[in-house]
C-alpha cells in the first residue's frame, strides 16, 4: 500500500461527491469507488470517511436514506442534493483552475538569459 | 429528547457502523478469508472505535449536547452501579448545601432586603441606643425640620395598649408614628385610607388607628366593614381609617405591630407628657427617611450629627449626644449584631462545604482508583483524555446537582418553618424569611462550584495514567506509602471539623457560663405581671394608692412571700432600660459633659428588692414612709457605690445629684446586676422610690413557691377584684428572660447544629478512609496473619496512617479554633476557647469520632480470615 498518496486536506469531499454524483452509494461503497476512479491511487481511511460524510449531510449537500445493498445487506445510501450537485460543480472548476495553474508553474522552465 | 435513552442519532449511527463492517466482511470473506477473521479485520480496520464516534458526533453538529447526554447517560449508569458511593455523596452534599443554603436563606432575607417597601435601598433610619437622643419627640422635630440630606423624616415608637373592640379588652401592641410615616415609606393601604401629616393638628388632634393586615385577619377576620368603627385604645376613642397591605409588617425586622396610631396622640394612651419633654427618650423609638438624590448617607451622617451638635449646644440638659450613625431601615437596631452573626454563621457554613468537597474529594479519589481499568481500556481504544476527564466531571456534576436539589428542597421547608415560627407566643416576634430567587441561584452556583471542585481532584490520577501499565497491573495495585492527595484532603476535612466541634463547645460552655451568671436577682419562684393602669383609665395622682392596694392584695395571696414592683421594666425583661445622668452635688451646671455618672435609673417600690432576690449589702431599702413628701433617696448598686464614692460603706449617707436637680441621699447599697442584657458589662445603677416618681405602666413582682400556674390564677383573682377592666397576664422571670436569652440560645444551637455535621462529615470521611485502606489490603492482612502477625500489629498496619492523619487533623483544627476566637466573640458570649474543659473537649471529641469511624474497619481487618483470602485469589 505504499505506493498509495496521502489525501491533500479538502480533498476528501470533493472525491466524495464525486463519487456519489456517479449514483446513490452506501458509506462502503463511497470508499470502492472512490478506490476504483482513483485506480486505488488515494489511501482514505474507513474512520475518517464517516465524519466526511456526516459532515455533508449537515452541510445539505448529500441527503442519506435507508436502503439494500447487492448482496441484501441493509444500508444508508447517499446521494446528492440539489445544493450538492451545485457545489460539486463549482468545486469542480475551483479545482482544474488550481490544478491548471498549479501545473503550468510546476511546468515553467527558467528564462534563457 | 429522553437522556435516558439513546439518542435515535447514536442508534443510527451505530447500525451503520455495522452496516459498514458486515459489508467490508462481505468482501473480506469473498477473497478468502474465512467468516470471523473477515469481521475482526473489518473493525481493526474501521480504526478506534470511540475515537470514529466522537469524530462523528462533531461531524453531525451539536456535539456538545449530543455528547453531554451521552455522558449524563454514562454517568447514570455508573452511579447505579455504585449505589453506596451515590448515596454517600449526595447525601453529603445535600447537607453541606443545605446548611449553606438556610445560613445564607436567613441572610438574604434579613440583612439583603431588610424592608418589604419601594425603594428600600435610598430609606436609611438612625440607630437607636446609648446616649443617642433621637428618641425624644422634640429632638425628632428639629432634626426633621433642620435637616438637609432627607427628602423626609418619619419617626415611630412603640406602644402597647388595651384595645377594645367590644369584645373582651387585651394588649396589643402598635406603632405611634408620625403623621408622615406611610407617605416617607411610600407604601399604599390595602383598605381605606392612611393618616397623613396633613392629619396633624397638635396634641390629641388625630385619633386614628390604621391595623395591620395580619391582626384584622385574625381579630376581625377581614370584616371590610371595620372601616369607621370607633374603638376604645385605652378607654380612648380612636376610629380604624385603614388596613395596612400584608406586605407590610412594620419597620422593625423581628417585631411585627398589630396597629399604627399618630404619634400626636401617644400622650393619650402613655404618659402624659411625653411629647414635650427633650430629655425623654420613650417616644421616638428610630427616625428614618429617603435619603435626596446625589447626597451620600455619609453626608447624611454628617448633617444629622451636625443637626445633634447644635441641639447639644442650645440644650446641654437634655440632650446627651452620641455620634449618630445610620442603616438602612430594617438593620437599624440589630442590624451589627446580627450582621456579625450571619457573618460568622456563614463562614462555618462555608467550611461545612468545604469539608464536604474534601471528603467526596476523597471518595471521588477513591472511586476514580477502583475505576482506573475502565478508564485505561478507554483510552486504549481511543477516547481522549479529554472526553475521560469531562465524563467524571458530569459524574461529580450530577452528583452535586442531585445533593444540591435535595438540601435547597431541605432548606426552603426549614425556612418556612422558620418564618412562621413565633419564638415567644402572644408576642409579636418574628423571624420574616422568606426563600426568593437569589437562594435558588446561589444554590444551584454553590452546587455546581462544589461539583467541580470535588470532581477535579481525580484529574491527576486521571491524566498520569499509563492505559498499558494499569491493564497490566490489575486493579490490586499497592497502595502507596507516600502522602497523598487523599491524605491531605482527610487532614483538611478533619482540621475543618475540630474548628467547628470547637466553636459549638465554646458556644455550650458560653452559654452554660450566661445562664449561671450572676444577674443581681433571682428569677427563680417570681413572677412579674405588667399592669398599664393608663389602660384602666386612671389618672397619675390616683397610681400610689392603686399600687399600694395592689401590692397589699398580692401579699394576701396565701404562700407569697414578698411583693413588690418596679415602674416601667424589671431588669433583663424584653431588653429594655433607662439611663439617666447623675452629678456631684457640688455641680450647678448639669449639661451632659459635667455628669459623673450614667446610671440604669429604676424605680420601687417597697418590698421589690426582697421580691426579685437581690440582696442588700449595706444600710437599708425603701418603705411606705419614702412617699411624696418624704426627703429624696436612693438605693444604689456596687459599681455605682463605688465608681461614685470610692466603697460600699462611704456610699451609704452620702449625697449626688439627679437630672432634675433635687439632691438624693443614698440610704442603702445592693449587690451588682445585669440590666439591660446579660451579657454587658458591669453597669452601675440605682433604684428610686417609686411613690416620689410615680408612674401608671409598671411591673408587679411576686416572690412565692407555689406551683406558677395557681400563682398567677390567683393573681389574676385579686387584680380583678381591685378592677375588672385590667388586662394583666403574669409570666414567670424566667419565661421573660428567655427573651434575653434567645440570642445566646439561637447561636448556641446554630453552632451545635454546624459542630454536629462536621463531626458526620468527618466520621463518614475517616470511615471511607479506613474502609478504603482496609479492603485494599486484605490480602496484605492475611498473609500477615497466615505469618502470625499480632491483632495490635494488624491494627497498626491497617490504621495508624488513619489515626495519625486525625491526630494531625485535630491538633491544627484546634489551633485553628483558637485562633478564631475573634470570629467567635461575635457569635457567642464569652467565647473563651482557652478553657480546659473546651480544649479537653475537643480533644475527647475528636477521639470519640475516630473510634466510632474506625471501629468497623477494624472489625473488619480483625476478623481477616487467611484461609479464605488465599483461597479467592
Amino acid at each position: 500500500m505504499t505506493d498509495q498518496a496521502q489525501l491533500l486536506p479538502g480533498t476528501l469531499d470533493l472525491l466524495v461527491l464525486k463519487a456519489v454524483s456517479l449514483g446513490p452509494l452506501h458509506g462502503y461503497g463511497v470508499l470502492l469507488r472512490i478506490g476504483q476512479i482513483t485506480n486505488s491511487a488515494l489511501l482514505i481511511e474507513q474512520g475518517a470517511l464517516y465524519p466526511a460524510l456526516f459532515r455533508l449531510v449537515r452541510q445539505g449537500l448529500l441527503k442519506a436514506s435507508w436502503g439494500v445493498s447487492d448482496n441484501n445487506r441493509r444500508a444508508k445510501f447517499y446521494e446528492l442534493t440539489a445544493a450538492g450537485r451545485k457545489r460539486f460543480r463549482e468545486e469542480t472548476e475551483g479545482w482544474n483552475r488550481l490544478a491548471t495553474a498549479m501545473t503550468a508553474a510546476l511546468a515553467a522552465q527558467a528564462e534563457e538569459a | 429528547m429522553n437522556i435516558f435513552h439513546r439518542s435515535p442519532r447514536t442508534e443510527e449511527m451505530e447500525e451503520e457502523l455495522l452496516s459498514h463492517v458486515q459489508l467490508r466482511a462481505d468482501d473480506l470473506e469473498r477473497s478468502g478469508l474465512n467468516h470471523a477473521q473477515a469481521e475482526r479485520q473489518a473493525r481493526i480496520e474501521l480504526g478506534g472505535r470511540e475515537r470514529w464516534k466522537e469524530e462523528c458526533y462533531q461531524a453531525m453538529g451539536s456535539s456538545f449536547f449530543e455528547s453531554l447526554v451521552q455522558d449524563i447517560r454514562f454517568a447514570l449508569r455508573v452511579l447505579r452501579k455504585s449505589p453506596g458511593f451515590t448515596f454517600a455523596a449526595v447525601v453529603t452534599l445535600a447537607l453541606a448545601i443545605g446548611a449553606n443554603a438556610v445560613v445564607f436563606g436567613i441572610m438574604d432575607s434579613l440583612l439583603l432586603r431588610p424592608l418589604n417597601v419601594p425603594q428600600w435601598e435610598s430609606l436609611w433610619g438612625t440607630m437607636y441606643g446609648g446616649n443617642i437622643a433621637w428618641q425624644s419627640y422634640p429632638n425628632y422635630i428639629d432634626l426633621r425640620d433642620h435637616n438637609h440630606s432627607f427628602e423626609d423624616l418619619a419617626a415611630f415608637g412603640m406602644v402597647f395598649a388595651g384595645l377594645d373592640t367590644g369584645k373582651d379588652p387585651s394588649v396589643f401592641n402598635g406603632f405611634a408614628t408620625s403623621g408622615n410615616y406611610f407617605d416617607v415609606l411610600r407604601i399604599q393601604p390595602y383598605l381605606g385610607k392612611f393618616f397623613h401629616a396633613s392629619d396633624e393638628h397638635g396634641r390629641n388632634s388625630a385619633p386614628y388607628v390604621v391595623l395591620s393586615y395580619a391582626y384584622w385577619h385574625s381579630r376581625f377576620h377581614e370584616d371590610r366593614s371595620v372601616i369607621g368603627r370607633v374603638v376604645g385604645v385605652n378607654k380612648h376613642p380612636f376610629t380604624i381609617i385603614g388596613v395596612a397591605p400584608p406586605s407590610f409588617q412594620g419597620t422593625l425586622v423581628f417585631v411585627s405591630p398589630d396597629f399604627y396610631m399618630p404619634i400626636v396622640n401617644e400622650e393619650q394612651v402613655t404618659t402624659e407628657g411625653l411629647l414635650s419633654a427633650r430629655g425623654s427618650d420613650h417616644a421616638v423609638f428610630e427616625v428614618m427617611g429617603h435619603i435626596k438624590p446625589g447626597v451620600t448617607p455619609a453626608q447624611a451622617t454628617a448633617d444629622v450629627n451636625a443637626v445633634g451638635a447644635s441641639l447639644e449646644k442650645n440644650y446641654p440638659k437634655e440632650v446627651a449626644r452620641g455620634n449618630t450613625s445610620l442603616a438602612h431601615e430594617g438593620l437599624t437596631s440589630f442590624g451589627p449584631d446580627l450582621k456579625g452573626f450571619l457573618a460568622g454563621l456563614m463562614l462555618l457554613a462555608g467550611l461545612i462545604l468545604l469539608a464536604a468537597c474534601a471528603n467526596l474529594g476523597s471518595l471521588f479519589a477513591a472511586h476514580a482508583a477502583d475505576r482506573s481499568r475502565e478508564v485505561a481500556l478507554r483510552l486504549a481504544l481511543g477516547s481522549s483524555r479529554r472526553r475521560i476527564l469531562r465524563q467524571l466531571l458530569t459524574e461529580a456534576v450530577l452528583i452535586s446537582l442531585a445533593g444540591g436539589t435535595a438540601g435547597l428542597w431541605a432548606s426552603v421547608v426549614l425556612l418556612s418553618r422558620l418564618s412562621t415560627w413565633r419564638p415567644f407566643p402572644g408576642t409579636a416576634v418574628r423571624i420574616p424569611v422568606s426563600p426568593d430567587a437569589r437562594l435558588y441561584v446561589v444554590a444551584l452556583l454553590l452546587a455546581l462550584v462544589s461539583g467541580f471542585l470535588f470532581g477535579i481532584v481525580p484529574v491527576r490520577q486521571v491524566l498520569r495514567a499509563n492505559p498499558y501499565e494499569v491493564v497490566k497491573a490489575g486493579s490490586s495495585g499497592r497502595l502507596g506509602r507516600r502522602m497523598t492527595l487523599r491524605d491531605v484532603l482527610l487532614v483538611i476535612q478533619i482540621a475543618i471539623c475540630a474548628v467547628l466541634v470547637t466553636a459549638s463547645l465554646v458556644a455550650v460552655r458560653g452559654l452554660v457560663r450566661s445562664l449561671h451568671g450572676n444577674y443581681g436577682i433571682d428569677p427563680r419562684n417570681t413572677m412579674l405581671a405588667s399592669v398599664n393602669l393608663a389602660m384602666a383609665g386612671y389618672s397619675i395622682d390616683k397610681v400610689p394608692g392603686m399600687q399600694k392596694s395592689m401590692i397589699d392584695a398580692m401579699e394576701s395571696i396565701p404562700g407569697v412571700e414578698h411583693a413588690g414592683l418596679v415602674n416601667g421594666y424589671p431588669p433583663l425583661v424584653y431588653t429594655a432600660g433607662t439611663r439617666e445622668n447623675v452629678f456631684k452635688t457640688e455641680t450647678s451646671d448639669l449639661r451632659n459633659s459635667n455628669a459623673a455618672a450614667n446610671p440604669y435609673r429604676y424605680e420601687i417600690s417597697p418590698g421589690y428588692f426582697a421580691a426579685a432576690g437581690t440582696s442588700l449589702l449595706a444600710g437599708r431599702t425603701f418603705d411606705w414612709h419614702d412617699g411624696k413628701d418624704a426627703p429624696p433617696v436612693v438605693v444604689v448598686n456596687r459599681d455605682f457605690a463605688g465608681k461614685m464614692f470610692g466603697s460600699v460603706n462611704h456610699a451609704v449617707g452620702s449625697f449626688y445629684k439627679l437630672l432634675d436637680g433635687r439632691r438624693v441621699e443614698v440610704v442603702g447599697v445592693v449587690e451588682d446586676g445585669k440590666y439591660q442584657n446579660i451579657t454587658q458589662d458591669q453597669q452601675p445603677a440605682m433604684f428610686l422610690p417609686s411613690m416620689q416618681s410615680p408612674a401608671n405602666a409598671f411591673f408587679l413582682v411576686v416572690r412565692s413557691h407555689r406551683d406558677p400556674q395557681q400563682l398567677a390564677a390567683a393573681m389574676r383573682t385579686k387584680l380583678h377584684q381591685l378592677d375588672s377592666g385590667l388586662p394583666v397576664d403574669p409570666k414567670t422571670w424566667n419565661e421573660l428572660l428567655s427573651v434575653v436569652l434567645f440570642p445566646s440560645r439561637v447561636a448556641t444551637m446554630s453552632l451545635g447544629v454546624m459542630g454536629m455535621m462536621g463531626a458526620m462529615l468527618s466520621v463518614t470521611g475517616i470511615f471511607g478512609m479506613a474502609a478504603y485502606s482496609v479492603s485494599k489490603r486484605l490480602r496484605e492482612l492475611g498473609i500477615r496473619v497466615a505469618l502470625g502477625a499480632q491483632r495490635t500489629q494488624v491494627l497498626q498496619a491497617v490504621l495508624g496512617r488513619t489515626v495519625k492523619l486525625l491526630a494531625v487533623g485535630s491538633a491544627i483544627g484546634l489551633l485553628l479554633g483558637i485562633l478564631a476566637t475573634r470570629v467567635l466573640a461575635y457569635i457567642v458570649y464569652q467565647a473563651t476557647p482557652r478553657d480546659p474543659l473546651v480544649l479537653s473537649g475537643v480533644v475527647l471529641a475528636m477521639a470519640l469520632l475516630g473510634l466510632v469511624a474506625t471501629w468497623i474497619p477494624a472489625q473488619r481487618a480483625l476478623s481477616v480470615d487467611p484461609m479464605m483470602l488465599l483461597r479467592e485469589e
